[in-house]
């Protein structure tokens, strides 16, 4: 990833893909995009959405009569060659055009306002009866806690549809900031205060989100997902997730994992319940907990594997790719490049891929 | 009362070493010069070469930004590259390039030889100076490690060169800005340098200030001052207040990095959102400290390009100061999201809205200027009406923002980017473009190229709207601000090379710029001294201008006071030009090229420049106060710079056996010495 | 700020539209800017100085010296006066009370300097360092930039004081920088009541 390449060569590469991209987009349309704010899957997005556009419309509007007078004031009143206009007439003001260009923004304005407040509180702060689940904000990576049931996981967020959730959230280093465009606005993650952030997803589904504020080396590999499911899949997820980890076959490639797991420095960092489970007081740097890794379905700040939906070999290569140089992929990362060989790589691949 | 001031001059040559120096050419000149033009040239030319390394930076972002996952950069090269761009655009480009404009102008406006310190004028630009090369110097010293316990690729102890500039954005966000997070003298330099950039602003405002109340002509009361005269004032203001706040803010963020305390430390019980609201206490003010000199250059050059006068003179001058005003009271819009009261949010957002309005008055004078008058457009007026369209555009993104929800969604995003640079290249990077055309005659005695300056305007516009127009969409369709890469997944490859196209084609017009900037103003046709039938005083003077600018000092009788000795006006309010006005602009012009005596002019010295850098020393003294040459190296740039200033006040008020001294003593009293006899005279 | 105080050619553009001269009224202007300065370093201290920063540590509040401030205080604003009887004794031409009152308010400041020396000394012996809370740093900041501005004035004063001495008294250009010094010292010694009451009285 970090592979440098001429600048020119690089741009002589993509600039006709790029090119071509662009035709194509403007020809046939949409392209997925996850992480857009338009595309709104949750009545807290969807309100913001309903404010927002009239007021861009309103703007629009504005836009185009301004623009429109300055054009044609150019237009009109432009000197050309061998038209000679006229002196014009020295007019140094006019006192009720200035009033109704002051008084006028002000209804706009005013007009805007209630609106915005009043949606302002209404999405502020969430309602008393929200299920809560703890966001805690690492460099470059989400934890997420559910004290209802002490779940503990990373990087996906799992809500039940229909259901008003409340993110309470801190942070364990920088600033962070929780955004899941589809479903809701921003709010930061700030160390030694929490803050909340109301989520509500309408339909079971796999909803993108991003860390939006600047928080060091690797702020663009950390992303978050949240997957809304039927109150029904949401039980027997948090049943899963109770459960300790699953003991690989004896004699598999997944146990030989597991050994790797056992005698590396993994366990200086991370927890596999049922296989080490150390008092997490003793852990050097908090790291995600993998007793359900293989059920998240993505790993690494929530960026590996990059597709869209990801197939089996998509996701090995991403984790080969991951446990091989984790620094590359995650400039500054806490996890080290720990000289594992290919077969300890497979090994590991197979151990905690069979950890749902 | 008076005292013999020849008597005064050798009393003081008596007790002090120093001799000042006389170079009026060449390089010493130009280091020991206290005349303002010569020093307003040489924050436009170090403005402008901060500028390309700013360019220069922002290609390379946007070459790694054309496609997604790009490979061009590094993420420690990213992070220094972005934040650099922005610290140099502000602090190193945007508002020295102002300085320049208030330093060669201001004086010229108000009808005054030069401003009413001028060594603290050079001091303040030898300030700026060094502190630029301060940040800049972080090139070669810099590091930059990975946060304490994290890896960089390779298993590197340090990022590479472009890594290791100032890398934790130009809001320098604590605790990521912190010694834990932040290793190394990257945010150093940052914090430091801006520190370095606070202490020339304060100066230059002091001195501006001090200037337009003292030392403006006869008769030009302030309601007659030129509008940009005006906005110099509002800006001065404006860095006079925000300034203290930012040089608390960076104190507490250089202690916390060097001395151990403990202001933003989180896990100690210091307070991270603190720093927002400090920065964003200065940074917002200074949003409007870098907007509003523009805002006053278009105020001059839409009514000279239209022959009329600027319409509603009072209201777009008190919009300024309006929007000045309310300027301190909306910092928090730019922590929506942060977690504080909603309440607060209510506020603030509701303060965000009112500002809306000045500036929209501001816009509709403008338009109210235009219409109806003779338009002629040239370069500058086509830069100056192509700031009005584009800022235009940017202060209704503005509103967007002041909706509190929306903004939830913008923040962070590259909606925001497009706002501000809606804002601050459409508006005022258009702006001081319009202003340089404008003036350019003026400066250099020759015309710009016309037909380069519109291949300049119309890439600059188009390449402007490429780039930062499908920003807006971006941001809101996902893409997150200060990310090194964005997935190809996330759909945005398309949009961004749109944004890559448009920014190599501002880039090419920024060629053209220079192109014809250093053509013409060697072979440029000669121009004449009154180019565009202007209104303001700088225009009865010759051009180039001459050392003291006004031979004779002017009298004001009412605003425009130029364009009223040239026009009258008919029964219907027209224009009329008067039958003689040729000739009387050629005679003034001509009495203010000959004086009939010499005139005193401010003598050049050493020290502003030995202040300077002695302040550089103090800086990496206490960047390197840990290692063994820090405190040597404090020590030696505190000794420079104390001495620097003890031999300034010990400088003799210039010196002793000058030809041409004691015979002026009946002379009209000029520039900045001879104020002296001014004042024993009362 | 040293710049204004010496730099007794420049200045004093020669309308004057506001009747003051203009090392005054820069002087002036730069304190309006000190005076948020100092503002923001206050209100720093406010913010911090009422929070919980759990058990064991220190806080300022709990080792200061009221009768020992209250004096120092005192001597601080005995400096004003003596401040301004420099200035009365040079509009009167007196150039040696000049000199002398010029030396005592640098004493005067001195003594003051001296005793926040000797209040931060004990206060560290006591154990309230920088770096234990940010309580501590946003006091020892504050009156640390306090100390600082003091020492800055002091110097000036010297400057003045050492200069009559040495040429045998102040020439009416130089006269006005013991008025710009002046104003300097009395900004710096409002502050210091400010401070005083704000964080000393006012627990």
């Amino acid at each position: 990833m970090e592979r440098r390449e001429r600048p020119v060569l690089w741009l002589s590469r993509r600039l006709p893909i790029a090119l071509l991209a662009a035709i194509l987009l403007g020809s046939c349309g949409r392209v997925e995009q996850p992480l857009n704010s338009f595309d709104s899957r949750g009545p807290i997005a969807e309100r913001i959405n309903e404010l927002f556009w009239p007021v861009f419309w309103g703007a629009a509007v504005i836009f185009v009569l301004v623009q429109g007078a300055l054009l044609v004031a150019v237009f009109l009143f432009r000197e050309r060659k061998g038209k000679e206009r006229p002196e014009p007439k020295q007019t140094p003001g006019n006192t009720r055009l200035e009033l109704i260009w002051t008084v006028v923004p002000t209804i706009i304005l005013a007009a805007i306002a209630v609106p915005t407040i009043s949606t302002l509180f209404e999405l502020a702060e969430c309602p008393g009866d929200a299920m809560e689940v703890e966001v805690i904000g690492h460099q470059w990576w989400f934890e997420f806690r559910y004290p209802d049931s002490g779940v503990v996981t990373a990087n996906v967020m799992v809500i039940p549809e229909d259901t008003e959730v409340c993110a309470k959230m801190t942070s364990d280093d920088v600033l962070h900031n929780f955004w899941i465009p589809k479903l809701a606005g921003k709010r930061y993650l700030v160390p030694g205060q929490e803050t909340e952030q109301r989520l509500y997803a309408d339909d079971p589904g796999d909803y993108w989100g991003h860390c939006a504020e600047f928080c060091g080396l690797s702020h663009a590999r950390m992303r978050a997902r949240v997957v809304a499911m039927t109150s029904t899949d949401f039980d027997a997820w948090t049943a899963n997730q109770l459960l300790p980890a699953v003991t690989p076959a004896p004699g598999s490639e997944a146990e030989r994992g597991m050994e790797v797991f056992l005698g590396g420095t993994c366990i200086g960092c991370h927890i596999i319940d049922g296989a080490n489970n150390p008092d997490p007081e003793t852990l050097t740097v908090p790291a995600p907990d993998l007793t359900h890794f293989a059920s998240r379905g993505v790993f690494a700040g929530a960026t590996l594997p990059a597709q869209l939906d990801p197939t089996q070999a998509d996701w090995e290569a991403g984790l080969r790719l991951w446990l091989a140089d984790p620094p590359t992929w995650k400039p500054g990362s806490f996890m080290p490049e720990l000289g594992l060989t290919a077969d300890e790589i497979d090994a590991l691949v197979a151990y905690l891929s069979s950890l749902e | 009362m008076a005292i013999d001031v020849a008597a005064d001059t050798v009393e003081q040559a008596e007790t002090t070493l120093f001799r000042r120096p006389r170079l009026t050419y060449g390089f010493w000149s130009w280091i020991t010069t206290a005349d303002h033009k010569k020093i307003g040239l040489m924050y436009g030319y170090t403005a402008f070469f901060f500028f390309l390394a700013g360019g220069i930076e922002a290609l390379l972002l946007r070459i790694q930004l054309a496609g997604p996952d790009g490979a061009f950069l590094t993420a420690a090269e990213y992070n220094g590259l972005f934040t650099t761009h922005a610290v140099t655009m502000i602090f190193l480009f945007v508002m020295p390039i102002s300085a320049a404009f208030f330093n060669y102008l201001l004086p010229l406006m108000i009808g005054a030889r030069d401003v009413a310190f001028p060594r603290m004028n050079a001091v303040s630009f030898w300030i700026f100076l060094f502190g630029g090369l301060f940040i800049y110097s972080s090139l070669i010293f810099g590091t930059s490690p990975p946060p304490v316990g994290g890896n960089l690729p390779g298993g590197a102890a340090d990022a590479s060169v472009l890594g290791s500039i100032p890398n934790s954005g130009w809001f320098i966000y604590a605790p990521n800005s912190g010694a834990t997070y932040s290793p190394g003298t990257a945010v150093d330099y940052a914090a430091l340098g801006l520190q370095i950039l606070g202490v020339a602003s304060l100066i230059s405002a002091v001195n501006f200030i001090v200037t337009i109340l003292n030392m403006r002509a006869k008769g030009m009361r302030l309601l007659r001052m030129p509008v940009f005269v005006w906005m110099t004032l509002v800006v001065a203001l404006l860095l006079l207040f925000s300034l203290p706040i930012i040089a608390i803010a960076l104190f507490m963020l250089t202690f916390d990095r060097q001395f151990g305390t403990l202001f933003f430390v989180a896990e100690a019980g210091g307070d991270p959102i603190l720093w927002q609201h400090l920065f964003w206490l200065f940074g917002h003010p200074e949003v409007y400290i870098l907007i509003l000199p523009a805002m006053g250059i278009v105020s001059e050059t839409l009514p000279v390009f239209s022959k009329k006068p600027l319409f509603g003179y009072p209201a777009v001058v008190f919009a300024g100061a309006a929007i000045a005003f309310l300027g301190f009271g909306v910092w928090a819009h730019h922590m929506f999201a942060s977690g504080i009261p909603t309440v607060a949010q209510a506020a603030f957002g509701l303060s965000t809205m009112t500002i809306a309005i000045p500036t929209g008055i501001k816009i509709f004078n403008w338009l109210g200027t235009v219409w109806g008058g003779r338009v002629r457009l040239t370069t500058p007026m086509l830069f100056s009406l192509g700031f009005v369209a584009l800022f235009v555009i940017g202060g209704l993104s503005g509103v967007t923002h002041a909706v509190v929800p929306s903004d939830w969604q913008q923040t962070d995003t590259y909606y925001i980017v497009a706002h501000f640079h809606y804002v601050l290249f459409g508006g005022a990077l258009f702006g001081l473009f319009a202003g340089i055309f404008y003036w350019f005659p003026k400066v250099w005695g020759r015309m710009y190229n016309e037909a380069l300056g519109k291949w300049h305007f119309w890439l600059m516009f188009i390449g402007m709207n490429l780039t930062f127009g499908p920003m807006h969409w971006l941001g809101l369709q996902g893409m997150v601000r200060r990310t090194w890469v964005y997935p190809e997944e996330a759909g945005l490859g398309a949009g961004n090379f749109v944004v890559t196209v448009g920014a190599f084609i501002i880039a090419l017009g920024v060629l053209v710029f220079m192109i014809n900037w250093s053509y013409s103003k060697r072979r440029g046709r000669v121009a004449p001294n009154d180019p565009w039938d202007a209104r303001t005083l700088e225009w009865t003077i010759p051009s180039p201008t001459p050392e003291y600018n006004f031979a004779v000092e002017p009298t004001v009788t009412s605003l425009d006071d130029f364009w009223h000795l040239k026009y009258d006006e008919d029964e219907e309010g027209r224009a009329v030009r008067k039958e003689k006005a040729d000739e009387l602009v050629d005679n003034l012009i001509h009495t203010n090229g000959n004086p009939d005596h010499e005139i005193h002019l401010p003598a050049p010295s050493y020290f502003p420049f030995i202040v300077g850098l002695g302040i550089m020393f103090i800086a990496y003294g206490i960047m390197y106060h840990t290692r063994p040459y820090g405190i040597p190296m404090l020590a030696a740039g505190a000794f420079v710079t104390i001495g620097a200033l003890f031999a300034w006040g010990s400088e003799p008020l210039e010196e002793v056996g000058d030809d041409h001294h004691g015979e002026e003593d009946d002379l009209e009293p000029d520039g900045s010495e001879a104020s002296d006899h001014a004042e024993q005279q009362h | 700020m040293a710049d204004i105080a010496h730099g007794h050619e420049e200045g004093g553009g020669h309308h004057q539209l506001t009747g003051i001269d203009s090392r005054k009224l820069g002087m002036w202007v730069f304190l309006s800017s000190e005076f948020l300065f100092f503002g923001a370093l206050i209100n720093n201290y406010l913010l911090f100085k009422g929070r919980d920063f759990g058990p064991g540590t220190l806080y300022p509040v709990e080792l200061y010296d009221i009768p020992f401030t209250s004096i120092s205080s005192f001597v601080l604003l005995m400096s004003s006066l003596t401040m301004v009887l420099a200035h009365s004794a040079l509009a009167r031409g007196d150039q040696d009370q000049t000199k002398t009152w010029l030396f005592a308010t640098a004493l005067l400041g001195t003594i003051f300097v001296s005793g926040q020396f000797f209040e931060f000394g004990e206060f560290i012996l006591h154990g309230l360092k920088l770096n234990i809370n940010p309580a501590a740093s946003a006091f020892y900041m504050l009156t640390g930039f306090h100390g600082l501005h003091v020492v800055l004035g002091i110097l000036m004063l010297l400057v003045l004081a050492f200069k009559s001495m040495r040429t045998g008294g102040l020439s009416e250009a130089e006269g006005l920088n013991v008025e710009l010094v002046g104003l300097y010292w009395h900004f710096v010694d409002i502050i210091w009541i400010v401070i005083f009451v704000l964080v000393y009285l006012i627990q």
